[in-house]
Order: structure tokens, then sequence, then C-alpha cells
């Protein structure tokens, strides 16, 4: 991620007009607050508008009909991956590869690259704050091949402990699959350095980005990653479209991961000959209207500004450590803020975080509690589950201080002593 | 706070969780297990003394939110005494009676964990316990039908 040093800022009250949902009241006469970014985040007017669009004047089936209409979706659709790349840095609108989400995507690489280039022996990195959907899917990996997998620990700050480096990489890395961002935590992992130090020993590097692209400005082509998965229904597009990012030479040299129509060049009875670069793993009918409004998603975000985005995140977590901090029986988890993206996660002395979360819903704020797909994490940590509040541009400093406030309240609610009638 | 059917943390609930009944561990238990719910960390353990086909004393213990570890006070409170078969016979539907507010199918499972643990524990034998009275009373034993 590169982030400017100059603050930028942007009017989240007026952003928030473009978002319906947000204008939702629960539980009577409550404003929704939404605080479960980091799981989903919600749709402007925008991309809604466009997939209506899209489903009423201009869908039919990609890359097939010889019509008008097939046409227009056709080039819908490959305009869609045409931002995502420019978006994203990408050299090569073919680098970017159109799958369900995240989970798709790096099971895709597990499959596909990892079986072609994984054997026994060899090993897979992976770190202590990975969400399950970047651990299971190496776990199946190495079922399959007899491959080994190692974890960078982290701290108790919940940073990365890089320190003994030697115990996790070595001749026979073969893949380091990072997140970008921890789910949980927040923090913002140095990738610059993992990466440099991975291809060093001939490792490819793999960044689980569903965390980072949506809040800050991603350069994979500077970054040098070699591949790079995220979601759109975290990015304000649809749910079930996400995008492998991954080198050309690398994709290239894949065998197809699923098979199907659209992925193959020439089928005979007893063979058949893969497609090139996209199409090569986008077997059967892609996610064509997800696709389309992810790519007026990422219209949206640029016209706001990764940058602006960022730095008003920043400050909404500031504020939010600031004021949960302070409160009886807070603990706070994860780094400072200003090693993190806008995640403040917490846990209160021996209130559970569902017990949390259902007090917090009455005052119409929704935040994750539980342990967010990442038990290692949490185990590492000695946590069985935690809060988890995440931000996005369109929430306020106003929502922050009423969180604060629920939690006060709910603190205050099992504080009262109590004794069996 | 209202107390109607729809608010899960009611007084009486709160009571338990803040308050529990039998909330240690057993002496000289008979039978015990533990199990969690592992998408929200909440771990329960029961611990039983048996004689002659009743539960002389049930205690638990646990780390969970507010609605498993009260409905576990509430389970020991309600078996203590009764006889093994009636305590298996003690449904699921009893349990989310006895807890008594309206629970999400998500809390119906935090409300639940107990009554599984407690449910395996009339089966769960403690090790070198096998000869004891509570495996006498008519049909099978316990320790072999599970």
């Amino acid at each position: 991620m590169s982030i400017a040093n100059s603050e930028v800022s942007l009017d989240a009250q007026c952003l928030r007009a473009d978002f319906p949902i947000l204008g939702t009241k629960i539980h009577q006469d409550k404003p929704l607050v939404y605080l479960d970014n980091a799981a989903t985040t919600q749709r402007p007017r925008q991309v809604i508008d466009c997939v209506v669009e899209m489903y009423q004047e201009h869908y039919a089936n990609v890359h097939r009909g010889i019509h008008w209409l097939s046409d227009q979706s056709t080039d819908r659709f490959e305009d869609a991956r045409k931002k995502v790349q420019q978006f994203i840095g990408a050299e090569r609108p073919h680098e970017v590869i159109f799958t369900t989400g995240t989970t798709a995507a790096i099971n895709l690489v597990a499959r596909s690259w990892g079986d072609a280039n994984v054997g026994q022996g060899d090993e897979i990195v992976v770190t202590e704050m990975e969400h399950h959907s970047n651990l299971v899917p190496w776990h199946q990996l190495a079922e399959r091949t007899g491959c080994t997998i190692r974890h960078i620990p982290i701290t108790d700050n919940g940073l990365l402990d890089l320190d003994p480096s030697d115990r996790w990489l070595g001749q026979r890395t073969r893949l380091v699959a990072i997140a970008a961002v921890s789910n949980v935590l927040g923090t913002v992992n140095p990738l610059e350095e993992i990466i440099a130090r991975a291809h060093a020993v001939g490792a490819v590097v793999l960044v689980d980005a569903a965390q980072s692209v949506p809040h800050a400005a991603s350069e994979v082509t500077a970054l040098d990653a070699d591949f790079f998965a995220f979601s759109g229904h975290k990015m304000l597009g649809p749910s079930g479209v996400g995008i492998l990012y991954g080198k050309e030479n690398l994709l290239d040299a894949m065998p197809p991961f699923m098979g199907g129509g659209s992925m193959i060049r020439r089928v005979r009875i007893d063979g058949f000959e893969p497609a090139g670069l996209p199409a090569k793993f986008e077997a059967g009918t892609p996610p064509i209207v997800p696709a389309v409004g992810l790519g007026a998603a990422v219209d949206y975000l640029n016209q706001v500004g990764m940058t602006a985005i960022h730095d008003h995140e920043r400050k909404l977590t500031q504020r939010a450590h600031g004021l949960l901090a302070k409160i009886d029986r807070v603990r706070m988890i994860g780094p400072s803020p200003d090693l993190k993206t806008g995640i403040a996660s917490f846990v209160l002395d021996r209130i559970h975080a569902h017990d949390v979360a259902q007090l917090l819903d009455r005052h119409g704020i929704a935040i994750r509690a539980g342990h967010h797909c990442a038990m290692p994490l949490h185990k590492r940590l000695k946590l069985s589950a935690s809060n988890r509040a995440s931000f996005y541009f369109y929430n306020t400093l106003d929502e922050v201080e009423r969180l604060a406030e629920a939690i006060q309240e709910t603190v205050a609610f099992f504080a009262k002593p109590r004794k069996r009638g | 706070m209202n107390q109607d059917e729809e608010e899960i943390y009611q007084e009486h609930v709160l009571d338990h969780y803040e308050d529990p009944y039998h909330r240690g561990s057993c002496d000289n238990a008979t039978h015990e297990h533990e199990d969690d719910n592992p998408l929200c960390g909440d771990v329960i353990s029961i611990q039983l003394k048996l004689k002659a086909g009743r539960i002389n004393e049930a205690w638990f213990d646990g780390d969970g939110c507010c609605v498993s570890q009260a409905s576990a006070s509430m389970l020991v409170e309600e078996l203590e005494g009764k006889t093994v078969v009636e305590a298996q016979r003690f449904a699921a539907e009893d349990m989310l009676k006895l807890y008594g507010p309206r629970l999400t199918p998500t809390r119906q499972k935090c409300c639940l964990l107990p009554w599984r643990v407690i449910q395996q524990a009339l089966f769960s034998p403690i090790n070198g316990d096998d000869d004891s009275d509570d495996n006498h009373f008519a049909g099978p034993s316990l320790g072999e039908e599970s």
C-alpha cells in the first residue's frame, strides 16, 4: 500500500447520502450504526443503479452470442476488468481473473499452481494472523502433496515477529501466503520486506488483500506481488465476485483449475486445449453483473480517493482507541492505530463477545463478535472470542462516540451485583 | 429493561450468570464431560455424582457468554435429584423452556451447549469408576452403551 503523507479529507456525512441502507432505523427509532465493514461493506446508489441498469438494458451471456446484446454485456464485463487492473496497478488486463471471491482466488492458486509446483518436503509459509481462507487451502495442499506448513509467529502486540527469519524461510520454501492486513487486528504487514525476502530464496508470494484493497491504494506491480487476491463485496461491490491477480508468466504456466465452457480453445472428444488468459481460469458463465457492479464500485472509490479514505479511517480508529481504552474493563487488541487500518478490536473483561454484540445491537450498532475466521490468532492471543468494530469512509466520528457510549452502558449493565432470588 | 419474551437478558438469567448454582468441581464425581462451541468459544464441563440411577449432585464449570453460562446453572439446578432416566428425557425443547426468553437460532446453540454436555456426561463414567453403584440399575450399563 502506498500512503501519502499529507492528509486529505472527505465529507463522510455527505457521502452517506449515496448509501440508502445507512439511513435505516432499527429497533423502532435507532439509527443504524454499521461498523462491520471488514465483514462486508454497503453499496452506494451508483453501484445498485449500475446493477439494475445492467439487468434491465445490457444483460446477456459474455463471449458467446453473435448478437448485439451479448456484445453490450461483454464490453461492460471487459471494461470492469480494465477498471480493476488500473485500480490495483496491474500491467495487463488479462492478469486480472474474475473469481467468486478471495476464497475462490486463493483456492485457485493452491489447486492449480500448488499441485503443479509443490511436492513432498517443500514448504509453504503462512502467518499466525491469517484468515482461515488463507490457511485451509494450504492445509489441503499439504494433504495432497505432503508439503509442510510453516508459520511466521506474531508478537503480543499483534505484529509479525520477523526477527527469527531463518526459522520460517528456507531453500524449500515454495510459497509465502500472507495477509496484507489482518482481518482481526487491522495490522498492516510489511509486504515489501517479506516479498523481497521470499523472492531471494526463489519463493513466490500470495497476498490476501481482502482487507487492504478497499482501504488504501494498491500497486501490485510496484509491490512485486506474484498473486494478489481480494473480494468485491468488501469494497462497495456486489457479493459473488472477487479477483485473482497473477503475474502473466506464472498464470501462463499454470494448468486450468476448473474445466468447462469458456476456458477452452478447442475440445475434441478425447481431450482439450485450454484457452489463453484470462479465459483459462474463468470456466463457465462468470459473475457477469457482479463484475460490472465492481467496476462501478471502483469508479466510486476513485472519485472519493483512496488517500482520503485511508486518512479518514485512521481518524476514526484513533478516536475509537482513545475513547474505548478509557472505559473500565475494556482491553484493546492489536497494535496502535498508526500501525493499522480502520479496525478497532477489543475484549471486555468477563463479558463475552457475543453478549457485547447483542447489547450493542440494541443501540442500533452492528459489530462483529467471535473469532472472525481466525482461530489460530485467537489461540495465540489466549482469547476465545473478541469484538471488532471495523470502519469505512462513510462512518463518522459521531458514530464512534455512540459506540463508546454503548460499550459504557454494556459494562454498567453487567456491573450490577446480583443474587439468585 | 423490559421483561418481555424478546428480552434474552431477563433478570433471572442475569442472576444465574452472576451468581451461578454449583459452579466449580464436584468432589467424588462419577461422571463428567466437556464440550465447546468452537464458533463462539463457549466451553462447558459438567461433573455428576450418580448413585443408584439418580443424580445426587451436578456441577458445571466453563467459560463463555451469558446465555451458555446461565443455562448451565439453570440446568444443573433443575436436574440435580432427578433420575438418570428423567434427565435423559429432558429434551432440548425443555431446556429452551427452562431458559425462558425466546432465542434466535444462533443463541439457541449457546443455550443448548450445557444440555448437550450433560446428556453426554450421563454416559461418560470417570476412568476407574466403572464399578461404582451407578452402573447397577436395570438394563445395560451406561458405560457399555456409550
